[in-house]
């Protein structure tokens, strides 16, 4: 572990805890002028973050512990997991100590500490939040594992740096039909596990199509104001891993030369991603909640191709 | 002798004067002795199990004490890991039984007492068996002591004898099972004991039978689907100190046994055999977690979940035993280090959340998971002991069923593509098993602790929950403390988990090593619980740091009612329950697990057009034990209704009877003759 891996992963968590409010205003952005509405400008979600951190936070009766802890644990989390994804670096010092099952861990485990949180409250919108949100990830589990099988059989390691690198070696691995599939089938999972259109409106708070924000509706103040960055940061962090993972051109490696450009490269990369999003998300319209099994059912089935291709057509 | 000798007596001096405690003492403190004793019987199995693991060996022949065969018993680092595990759970188990008998719950009747150490001391040394009749009396006495601890509780509910009939009836098959199963091996092998049978050669059919038959006694006793039926009943409606010694040590000794014949006996064997161990391993992780993620039973929902966590281990030893075959010895090595690991981690685990589950039952009254509630004020370090089991249970980081389903995982995703279609096929499936597994056990814990512990109580009885006596409360935590090192520390492991897969499979080798972080043997994949914990720690306090130097001035907490979408404050009956929190999974499961649903409409006496009552039930049935089980039932009864008619009791009927048999028999006679 040198001091600049050290600097690099720094910068790479500073860079996700800043740009991920950003993000998420690009992305609202977007969908405003498509939908021909002036909108509220990139960085809105800063300044709703700025006012809602100097806003007493509320503990509603009946609530305990779970509550209380669980924006300090979800941010907590999200920001091991943008130290640990090679954003812009592939030398992190933690990616030795979690590969990308620990990263699928840690995105669940955020996912279990917010349901948990939300049945804490005792009220019916927290169970039905929780309990759509807890059998979404359920159903989203299988498909990331199996494409994670697709990206690592070949490279002999799950670790991300690893995947990352040889992928670096070798670009024409990026158009091979597992890649392919296997980016396809990521692709769905994020939006379910970030709760974008068509499994969850973000921006919806009709009350019995929520799922997300059903969790959430307890909190106030401070306590939101983690929320709300930790979800932008997890969003960040996974159109970040997908990024990396099939289009890694620009992180660099050890030295500390390669991170502006890496920066450079990183920050276009995923507001490409994230304004894509959010243009697809106009001309889509949300799944009834029994509906979205049958996606995710569709998305196990690209990345099992991934995998079949993996080992029949290499 | 040594150390693993004197240890091994030890257990079975500790467990006669158990017995000898259990009858001589009276009601008030056999508990407190027996309880002491069966203690003393795990701490010993511990020291003999660590003695094993750590290279020492043991055999002793004691030809005098059972007629005709003589007893023959050794102890290699594969049976070590059993005993030391079974071990562990029997002091944890025995240490909390204490204070849950004394407290009046629980039976401290002269039987079950007396059942208690002689249960223990026989699972424990039937890893230490060396031959065939050895291990089959130790089974037997094993299976005949934990049905007597199961039915303890039979005056208290019905439920209970029911329970104890299906553990006999698939106990007694299952062994009938092994019996055959071995009695044919030795035979063919000409001699009993597990050397001759190592040595012995067979022919392929032989050996496929063999196993088969081995498969399904063994896997009765693990729980695998479709012999696991008796398994949610028995473990839910036996005490719970008993519960936690058959889900978390009992049901391992079926892995032992497959383990033990399929790698060390049998030497490896075909693919088939592994292929059928991987896809009944992978059915029953499936099957047992579906079930548990829709119980609203706390028990049930734990007993199921063994039968899950059963299923990945079998699904480990599958793959090991596939890998083996087609020329992996590294992956093969791998897949069973996970397996044997995942044997400690589910023990760890499975103790703590059923004494847990027990403390609860103890303070509520009920298992009802929809009927609990708010025990996180009332019963505060129980909570927390349950969360950190249920950890563990999700198969979630920082919890130490993780690191085992890291390493099951590693071994099947690195499966190499020269393996053969039937790897190619069979790898990727079991990862995608594995991952709904793990994604369905977050759903079922995040409803066993969310719903039972937080939010607002849900009944009476939960209202006026106290937390446990200190004895129980230490016992847990030591279960926890095991629990954490293990979540954190899995490479201080990696010397002996190495030492009991080179004794499986008769080839030392290092397959896990590393210090703070895990590396594996050919591949290069690593992680560290440890770090990842410590940065998750780092990352929360910097966080807090944070929001206390920005908004330091507001972090008052202000007390609020509940706003619900402004609805208002809720009722605690407004709460989600985990019959409504399962709901969306049932419905996705719906084929596979066909809940019934029954309404009941009674109109008034008056008109048929008003509605007097209306009776709503749902309930999910075990599938499986309706399509199979059902039908041999109304089979027997059947049968047993012949009886009656054949015997009506009439005296002429009977003469008749006899005569006509006799008159077939001369018949018989004179014709053969």
């Amino acid at each position: 572990m040198n001091a600049s891996a050290l600097v690099a992963a720094a910068v790479q968590v500073g860079v996700v805890a800043v740009g991920a409010p950003l993000l998420v205003g690009l992305m609202r952005q977007v969908r405003s002028r498509l939908e021909g509405r002036a909108g509220a400008g990139v960085t809105q979600p800063w300044r709703d973050l700025r006012k809602l951190l100097r806003r007493q936070p509320a503990t509603p009766t009946g609530a305990g512990w779970a509550f209380r802890l669980a924006p300090l644990l979800l941010i907590g989390t999200s920001l091991v997991l943008a130290a640990v994804t090679p954003l812009l670096t592939t030398a992190s010092p933690l990616d030795p100590a979690a590969d990308l099952f620990a990263v699928v861990g840690l995105l669940a485990l955020g996912t279990v500490i917010l349901a948990l949180a939300a049945l804490d409250t005792g009220t019916a919108f927290g169970g039905m939040g929780a309990s759509r949100e807890i059998t979404i990830l359920a159903l989203v589990e299988p498909t990331i594992l199996v494409a994670v099988f697709a990206l690592s059989a070949r490279v002999g390691s799950t670790n991300l740096a690893a995947i990352v690198t040889a992928t670096l070696h070798d670009p024409l691995r990026v158009a091979s039909p597992a890649s392919l599939l296997a980016a396809a089938a990521l692709a769905i999972v994020v939006v379910a596990e970030t709760g974008r259109l068509p499994v969850d409106n973000p921006a919806t708070h009709l009350e019995l199509t929520m799922i997300h924000e059903a969790m959430v509706l307890e909190y106030a103040g401070t306590d939101l104001a983690l929320v709300e960055w930790a979800s932008a940061m997890r969003l960040t962090v996974l159109l970040g891993l997908l990024a990396s993972l099939f289009l890694p051109w620009g992180i660099a490696g050890a030295s500390l030369a390669g991170l502006p450009v890496a920066l450079a490269v990183f920050g276009a990369k995923v507001a490409v991603l994230a304004a894509g999003l959010g243009a697809a998300e106009v001309f889509i319209a949300k799944l009834r909640l029994f509906r979205v099994p049958e996606l995710l059912a569709g998305s196990f089935v690209l990345a099992l191709l991934a995998v079949a291709s993996s080992f029949f057509l290499a | 002798m040594n150390v693993i000798g004197w240890a091994l007596a030890g257990a079975c001096v500790a467990a006669g004067s158990g017995v000898l405690a259990a009858v001589v003492l009276p009601r008030r403190a056999r508990p407190a002795a027996v309880g002491a004793a069966t203690a003393a019987i795990g701490l010993s199995g511990l020291v003999a199990g660590i003695a094993a693991l750590s290279g020492q060996v043991f055999q002793a022949r004691l030809p005098g004490l059972l007629p005709l065969a003589g007893v023959e018993i050794a102890l290699d680092p594969l049976g070590g890991w059993f005993v030391a595990v079974t071990g562990g759970v029997l002091v944890a188990a025995a240490l909390y039984g204490i204070g849950y008998a004394g407290g009046g719950h629980g039976q401290s009747g002269r039987p079950v007492q007396a059942a208690l150490p002689v249960f223990a001391v026989s699972m424990l040394l039937v890893p230490a068996a060396a031959s065939v009749s050895t291990l089959l009396v130790l089974w037997e006495l094993m299976a005949v002591s934990s049905l007597l601890l199961i039915l303890a509780e039979h005056r208290a509910r019905p439920a209970v004898a029911d329970a104890g009939r299906w553990y006999a009836a698939l106990t007694q098959v299952g062994f009938a099972a092994i019996l055959l199963g071995l009695v044919v091996y030795a035979a063919r092998a000409g001699g009993e004991s597990f050397a001759d049978l190592r040595a012995a050669h067979l022919s392929p059919a032989v050996r496929g039978a063999v196993f088969v038959l081995v498969l399904a006694g063994f896997g009765s006793k693990a729980g695998l689907v479709p012999l696991h039926v008796w398994l949610p009943r028995a473990h839910a409606e036996a005490p719970s100190p008993v519960s936690a010694m058959l889900s978390a040590a009992m049901v391992n000794l079926g892995v032992y046994g497959v383990i033990r014949v399929g790698f060390d006996l049998f030497g490896g064997g075909s693919r088939w055999w592994w292929l059928l161990v991987l896809t009944v391993g992978a059915v029953s992780a499936l099957y047992g977690i579906l079930q548990a993620a829709v119980a609203a039973d706390l028990k049930r929902l734990l007993a199921y979940s063994t039968v899950e966590n059963m299923g990945l281990v079998f699904l480990g030893v599958g793959a090991a035993g596939i890998f083996n075959a087609s020329g992996a010895p590294t992956l093969a090595a791998l897949a069973l280090a996970a397996a044997l690991l995942h044997v400690l981690n589910h023990a760890g685990f499975k103790a703590l959340l059923f004494t847990a589950a027990g403390s609860v039952v103890r303070a509520t009254g009920t298992r009802d998971l929809d009927a609990l509630g708010g025990l996180r004020s009332r019963m505060p370090v129980t909570t927390i002991l349950f969360a950190v089991g249920a950890l563990g249970a999700a198969a979630l980081p920082l919890g130490n069923g993780f690191v085992s389903e890291w390493l099951l995982l590693q071994s099947l995703v690195h499966t190499l593509p020269a393996g053969g279609v039937v790897i190619a096929v069979a790898m990727p499936l079991a990862v995608a098993v594995v991952a709904l597994t793990a994604g369905l056990a977050v759903a079922a814990f995040v409803k066993a602790l969310g719903v039972g512990f937080f939010a607002r109580p849900r009944s009476d009885a939960t209202e006026a929950a106290r937390e446990s006596p200190p004895a129980m409360l230490v016992a847990m935590g030591v279960l926890a403390a095991a629990c954490v090192g293990l979540a954190l520390a899995p490479a201080a492991l990696a010397p002996v988990l190495s030492r009991a897969v080179g004794a499986a499979t008769h080839t030392p080798a290092t397959v896990v090593d590393g210090g703070v972080s895990l590396r594996l043997a050919g591949i290069a994949s690593t992680m560290s619980p440890l770090v990842i914990a410590v940065a998750v720690v780092v990352a929360v306090g910097g966080c807090a740091l944070l929001v206390r130097l920005v908004a330091g001035r507001v972090t008052r907490r202000r007390a609020v009612a509940l706003w619900d979408c402004g609805v208002g404050p809720p009722t605690a009956r407004m709460q989600y329950t985990a019959t409504s929190f399962a709901e969306p999974l049932q419905r996705v499961f719906d084929d596979v697990l066909a809940p019934e649903t029954d309404v009941d409409i009674t109109p008034h006496a008056e008109s048929a057009y008003l509605v007097a009552r209306v009776a709503y039930q749902a309930r999910v049935p075990d599938r499986v034990e309706h399509a199979l089980y059902a039908p041999v039932i109304t089979a027997a009864r059947r049968l047993g209704r012949l009886g009656p008619v054949l015997a009506n009791g009439s005296v002429h009927r009977y003469l008749a009877y006899g005569f006509f048999g006799m008159c077939a028999l001369l018949l018989v006679l004179a014709v053969t003759r």
